[in-house]
């Protein structure tokens, strides 16, 4: 076990990268056993994201451990790439590798046979997504937001056809651009502070000379601008309801996690060079952020209203969820933190879920729609062979319509954030956090900007809460079929693991929010991130000029 | 020098801009790559300029703040890499859009 205890950093990349490698290699016509593979594969993903959210709680003492860090190539810290793995990163591997498990197994139901390649890219994106979390090097960062860049370029167009290669089409332009803007920051920061390493930069952030400053916080906006259209700010979120309402329901599942990229990107870089330890520079950007991420709430509020299509709504969710997190992150207080970070996964999970149901809809939804027609709409209508090909992988579901209904009504419960579910939970935590900035009892002013915050997520709930309701009544009152397309245990299943998962947050609310509670104050003293990553492995302590 | 450069990568960024707000799927991907390129010189850039000076180090004791900082030029090959598998990708997706809506405007619904 010494072997997985020293290098269970690496092992959710290395994982995914030799699960798609492998099945590159593999014939499209495999189905089974790439089935097979990918299972596996995810279910050893799984446990590794137990084992390394154990590792970042400790075990169980309650004594502070340090991070588990991990030196690539064991070259030392300030120059070599280093993985840390703190409770924050190991939480968000463990959601990526819970959302991913459930649109892996609802894909099973069709999905994953419309078209070549999609175990691979499931694996990569798998990969990117875990790199991108555990990555302590800025440039490496760069790197796995490209790979999982490209997976999701591939995933979006899966299972073709106009509208998503359409969609598709604008996403990767949007995208490409930004990633442009990502080097230049990068870059900028290179130039100035003389290293890429995080947690060094932490560190030399405060000592930057006054006349370079401008240039520093140049590139950490351009940096930002970067982490803001993944994460789908108004006005840089333009492109995420139409690609997302186009790509397939795993896909779009899956997809939910990406705009959490740009947000934890955001938190965890605004946290360590701009926190509290900063100097001159400290909480930069930080009030621009609580503007735009109430803004982005504003613009998602009115988009989920009037979204006539389901994804469409889930999409707007998304965008309501973003901007609820990038306020939070711009406050800046910790127990505001601790409340968005119990939201981010609280939210991810109900919108995942969501995306998965969103398909399901239009199948109960359109009149005759059966397993046919849905078919021929993924394959394309001259590909006769393929068609037979998608057997009988799993039973229909009698009373479709009762648990799809069922489910419904707990996923408009989690994300409009009505009690008694965790949605309600996350959203108590964050706003009383705001009220109450020093704890219970205070009684210093409340700021007008937290008085609008507070007013707009709980209008955004409100709103969702309309929307979601007038959805429903068209889908389960108003269908207009009598005989509903089946709906098969694989599609239902991972629907209900999501949500039940939602439904165990909030009966263990207080474990879970101990663990954020630790999260955030990690999050919030950059300082011990500094000293662990370069206590850890690779981190001999070496003579550096300034620079 | 520096002041070369610094022209050369606003007329890339420039013109790189301009084309990437045109309305032909093309025209967006020639921009993209003209940004890119005007990207991987200010990175190139960012490890400070020197001319008539030795590339490399010769043996012994050097003053290493005479020599231009070599990551930066590390980093431009990743990103060169990065930015042309990137480039191939998007051309793909544009061959298959121009099929598939029989038009090359970016929305697919051309004139």
């Amino acid at each position: 076990m010494n072997f997985l205890r020293d290098h269970l950093v690496i092992l959710p990349i290395l994982l995914p990268m030799a699960t798609g490698a492998l099945l590159l290699l593999l014939n499209d016509r495999a189905r089974r056993l790439k089935m097979l593979i990918n299972t596996l594969s995810m279910l050893a993903l799984l446990s590794l994201a137990v084992l390394l959210v154990q590792r970042a709680a400790g075990d169980g003492g309650g004594a502070a451990v340090p991070t588990a860090t991990y030196a690539l190539g064991n070259w030392p810290v300030p120059f070599g790439i280093v993985l840390v793995a703190d409770r924050l990163a190991a939480v968000m591997v463990l959601l990526t590798s819970i959302l991913g498990s459930c649109a892996l197994i609802y894909s099973f139901a069709r999905w994953h046979a419309a078209g070549p390649g999609f175990h691979s890219l499931f694996q990569f994106l798998l990969m990117g997504l875990n790199g991108a979390f555990l990555t302590g090097d800025l440039f490496n960062l760069f790197v796995f937001f490209e790979v999982l860049l490209a997976a999701s370029y591939g995933l979006a167009l899966h299972g073709s056809g106009g509208t998503r290669v359409k969609a598709g089409l604008h996403y990767i332009a949007v995208n490409l651009a930004a990633s442009s803007l990502f080097l230049i920051g990068a870059a900028l920061i290179y130039g100035v502070t003389g290293t890429l390493n995080m947690a060094d930069l932490a560190a030399r952030v405060p000592l930057v000379a006054a006349a370079d400053r401008g240039m520093l916080e140049a590139g950490a906006g351009l940096l930002g601008v970067a982490f803001l259209v993944k994460a789908a700010m108004w006005p840089l979120g333009f492109w995420l309801p139409s690609t997302y309402a186009a790509v397939s329901a795993p896909v779009g599942a899956l997809f939910a996690i990406m705009t959490k990229v740009g947000i934890y990107a955001l938190l965890r870089f605004s946290m360590l060079a701009f926190g509290a330890d900063a100097g001159a520079s400290a909480g930069f950007g930080a009030s621009f952020l609580l503007y735009a991420g109430m803004a982005s709430i504003a613009f998602g509020t009115v988009g989920v209203l009037a979204s006539k299509s389901p994804a469409r709504l889930a999409g707007y969710c998304l965008l309501v969820s973003s901007g609820t997190l990038l306020a939070a992150v711009g406050f800046g207080s910790q127990g505001v933190t601790t409340g968005a970070l119990f939201y981010l996964v609280s939210s991810t999970l109900a919108i995942g879920a969501f995306f998965l149901l969103v398909e399901l809809f239009e199948r109960v939804r359109i009149e005759g729609a059966d397993v046919q027609t849905v078919t021929i709409e993924a394959f394309g209508e001259d590909d006769d062979e393929e068609e037979i090909e998608v057997e009988e992988i799993s039973e229909a579901i009698p009373a479709a319509l009762a648990v799809l209904s069922i489910c419904f009504g707990i996923c408009v419960l989690v994300v409009a954030g009505l009690p008694p579910l965790s949605g309600f939970i996350a959203k108590f935590a964050l706003l009383s956090a705001l009220l109450n900035p020093t704890g219970m009892g205070g009684a210093e002013p409340i700021a007008a900007t937290t008085w609008a915050l507070v007013a707009l997520v709980i209008f955004s709930g409100f709103a969702s809460l309309i929307a979601l309701t007038r959805t429903g009544i068209n889908t389960f009152w108003m269908t207009m079929s009598d005989h509903p397309a089946p709906v098969r245990v694989l599609e239902i299943a991972p629907v209900v693991l999501l949500l039940g998962l939602c439904v165990i947050m909030t009966i263990m609310a207080g474990p879970i929010m101990t663990y954020m509670e630790a999260a955030s104050a990690q999050l919030h003293a950059p300082s011990g991130y500094h000293a662990d990553v370069f206590a850890g492995p690779g981190g001999a302590p070496v003579e550096r000029s300034a620079p | 020098m520096e002041l070369i450069l610094a022209i050369g990568i606003g007329v890339l960024t420039t013109c790189g801009v301009w084309l990437l707000l045109r309305p032909r799927t093309f025209q967006v991907i020639v921009g993209l790559s003209l940004l890119s390129y005007a990207v991987n010189l200010f990175i190139f850039g960012m490890g400070r300029l020197r001319i008539n000076a030795a590339p490399v180090l010769a043996g012994g004791p050097v003053e290493t703040a005479l020599y231009t900082d070599p990551v930066p030029q590390a980093l431009v090959l990743t990103a060169i890499v990065i930015g042309f598998a990137m480039t191939a990708l998007f051309l793909v997706v544009l061959l298959a859009a121009r099929g598939l809506t029989g038009t090359d405007h970016v929305d697919g619904t051309g004139d």
